[in-house]
C-alpha cells in the first residue's frame, strides 16, 4: 500500500491567516482572556497552540499560559496493539482548576483523541470549561465530540488522509489531503 | 511487549505500520546483563512521563485496566512490593498477591507448581522475588507470560539498578562516565550486581569498597572498569556518587567482624564524604540503618538522593508495566477470531 497526494488543502500562508482568525475568534467568543489557557494536544497541536498563544499576545498584550498534553496513556485501543506506543511527557505547569480551557489540535477526525485529551485534562483537576480548536475538521466522527473554533472544515473519504506539515516539526508547512491505493 | 522505536510522529495504524523497532523485543526483565544500552535509555525515557505522573492530584489510570499483575514474592520485601504492587494500581491493573509466609510452600509445593498455580488464573505477568539466583529465568523459560525480576537471590534486582540510573542521571544531570563508589556488602548483594552491570555499559569507574570478606578479588571480573578496595578513605576518593548497601545485620558478628567495628570502619559519615567530590551524590537502596551503614546527617543531608530513589523507583516500575503488561498478549489470536 502507498499514499498518493490528491490536492493541497492550505498553503503556509492559509495555515497563518487561519491561525489568526482562530486566534481573534477564541478572545472574541471568551469575552477577553481572563482564566484562558490553551492545551496543544502532542505533537501538532503543540506548536498550533504556541502560535495562537502569540498571535493572541500580539493583539490582546497578554500572555495565555500554554499546556502540551500526551494522550497516549489515555488511549482506547492500548489492549488491541502487540507493541505500546511511546509515552511522552504531559507539560502543564499551571492549575487547571477554574481555568478556561481551549484544547488545540491538527485534525478533528473520529472524536477518539479528544476524548482521551478530556481524560487527561481531568485528572489534572476541573477546569470550569473545555473548548476545541481545530486546524482542520474532516468528519467521520465516532463520537459525539464538536469544536468550537474550525480552521477549515474538508469533506473527505474514510481512506483519505489529511497530513499537517507544519515548519517547528516537519521543516514544511502545508496541509494536504492524501488518498491510499493498493 | 516492550520493543524500542525511534521518535514517532502520528499515531494509529498507518503510523504503526511505519515504525521500525531499533531494538530487540524484550518479553521479560530478568536482569540488566542482557539488556543493550539502548534498552536502558529507552526504559529511563519512558520513566520520565510516569515521574511527572506521580505529582498529579489524581494518581489513577485505566490504561492497563482489565489486566492483572501477579505479585510473587517468595522472599519477604516491604517496600519493593508496595512499589510494584502501587506501579499496577496507579496504571489500573489489577494485582495479585502471593506471599512466601502464608503460602503453600511451607507445604512443600515446588516453585513450578506454584506459578504454574498462579498462571492458571490467568494474570498477564508475574513479579516475583526469589532467594535463588536464577529462579525468575527459570520460570520465564516455562511460562507463556512476562517475568519481572524483583530480586533473585545474590544475582540481580534491575528495577533497582534502573531506578538508580534514573535518580543519577536527573541529579547529576547525566548517566555517562562518572566514578561510582558502592560501599558494603558487595558479594552478597543483588543491587550491587544490577548497578555494576547497568553503570559499566555508561562508562562508569566504579569502586566496590567494604570489608575484604564482602569485596573479593574476583569481583573485578565482573565488568572491565572495577577495582575493590578495603579503606573507605581510598574508596571515597574522587568519587561522584556514592551508593551505600544495607549492612546485614545477621551478617555481622563475631569474630569475623562486629557491628561496632563495622561502624567504625565503614559507616558514611558527613566527615568522610567529604573524601568524595563536592557534589557527590549519595544514595541508598534501603531500607535503611540510621546509625548502622550511614550517618543521619548523610542519610538527610543536601547530597542525599534517597527518597527520590523511592519516587524514580514508582516511575520505573509504571514504565515497565506498561510496556510489557499492556497491550494485546503476544501471539495471541484476537478474541473476535476464536
Amino acid at each position: 500500500m502507498r499514499v498518493v497526494e490528491k490536492r493541497q488543502l492550505l498553503s503556509a500562508e492559509e495555515i497563518n491567516r487561519t491561525l489568526q482568525r482562530l486566534a481573534h475568534e477564541i478572545v472574541e467568543k471568551s469575552g477577553g482572556t481572563k482564566d484562558l489557557a490553551l492545551i496543544g494536544i502532542r505533537r501538532r497541536g503543540v506548536p498550533l497552540s504556541q502560535r495562537l498563544a502569540k498571535t493572541i499576545n500580539g493583539f490582546a498584550h497578554v500572555d495565555v499560559p500554554v499546556g502540551t498534553l500526551d494522550i497516549t496513556l489515555y488511549r482506547d485501543d492500548l489492549s488491541t496493539v502487540g507493541a505500546q506506543p511511546v509515552v511522552h511527557s504531559t507539560e502543564i505547569d499551571f492549575p487547571v482548576d477554574d481555568r478556561d480551557l481551549v484544547v488545540v489540535d491538527d485534525v478533528l477526525y473520529t472524536g477518539r483523541t479528544i476524548r482521551a485529551a478530556m481524560n487527561g485534562l481531568f485528572d489534572l483537576g476541573r477546569p470550569r470549561r473545555v473548548r476545541l480548536c481545530v486546524l482542520i475538521d474532516r468528519g467521520h466522527r465516532e463520537l459525539p465530540i464538536e469544536a468550537s473554533f474550525i480552521g477549515r472544515t474538508v469533506e473527505t473519504s474514510d481512506t483519505e488522509i489529511v497530513e499537517v506539515r507544519l515548519q517547528e516539526i516537519d521543516s514544511e508547512e502545508r496541509v494536504m489531503l492524501v488518498d491510499r491505493v493498493s | 511487549m516492550l520493543i524500542a522505536y525511534p521518535e514517532t510522529q502520528a499515531i494509529g495504524p498507518e503510523a504503526a505500520a511505519k515504525r521500525e523497532p531499533v531494538l530487540q523485543r524484550l518479553q521479560h526483565l530478568l536482569g540488566i546483563e542482557t539488556l543493550t544500552r539502548e534498552q536502558i535509555l529507552f526504559i529511563l525515557e519512558q520513566a520520565r512521563p510516569f515521574q511527572e505522573f506521580q505529582r498529579h492530584p489524581l494518581k489513577k489510570l485505566a490504561t492497563l485496566r482489565g489486566k492483572t499483575v501477579a505479585i510473587a514474592f517468595f522472599e519477604n520485601s516491604t517496600r519493593t512490593r508496595i512499589s510494584f504492587s502501587t506501579a499496577a494500581s496507579r496504571l489500573g491493573a489489577d494485582t495479585m498477591n502471593f506471599q512466601a509466609e502464608s503460602s503453600s510452600l511451607k507445604k512443600g509445593e515446588s516453585l513450578l507448581d506454584t506459578v504454574r498455580t498462579l498462571e492458571a488464573m490467568r494474570p498477564d505477568g508475574i513479579v516475583m522475588r526469589h532467594s535463588a539466583s536464577g529462579a525468575p529465568h527459570f520460570v520465564a523459560e516455562r511460562l507463556e507470560i512476562p517475568i519481572i525480576n524483583a530480586g533473585d537471590g545474590t544475582h540481580e534486582h534491575p528495577t533497582q539498578a534502573l531506578l538508580d540510573a534514573l535518580t543519577i542521571r536527573d541529579r547529576k544531570g547525566k548517566l555517562d562516565g562518572w566514578n561510582i563508589t558502592i560501599l558494603g556488602d558487595i558479594l552478597h548483594s543483588r543491587v550491587a550486581r544490577s548497578n555494576i552491570h547497568l553503570l559499566t555499559k555508561f562508562g562508569a569507574r566504579i569502586t566496590l569498597c567494604g570489608p575484604a570478606m564482602w569485596v573479593p578479588r574476583e569481583l573485578e571480573k565482573l565488568a572491565s572498569g572495577l577495582r575493590t578496595v578495603t579503606r573507605i578513605e581510598e574508596g571515597l576518593d574522587g568519587a561522584d556518587v556514592v551508593m551505600v548497601l544495607r549492612a546485614q545485620t545477621e551478617r555481622l558478628h563475631e569474630p569475623s567482624l562486629a557491628a561496632e567495628e563495622y561502624i567504625l570502619l565503614y559507616q558514611l559519615t558527613a566527615e568522610r564524604l567529604r573524601l568524595a567530590r563536592p557534589d557527590a551524590l549519595v544514595l541508598h537502596p534501603g531500607p535503611m540503618i540510621r546509625g548502622l551503614e550511614i550517618d543521619s546527617a548523610v542519610a538527610d543531608g543536601p547530597q542525599s538522593g534517597v527518597l527520590e530513589q523511592v519516587t524514580n523507583g514508582l516511575a520505573i516500575r509504571m514504565a515497565l508495566l506498561y510496556h510489557l503488561i499492556g497491550g494485546a498478549p503476544a501471539d495471541a489470536p484476537h478474541p473476535a477470531k476464536e
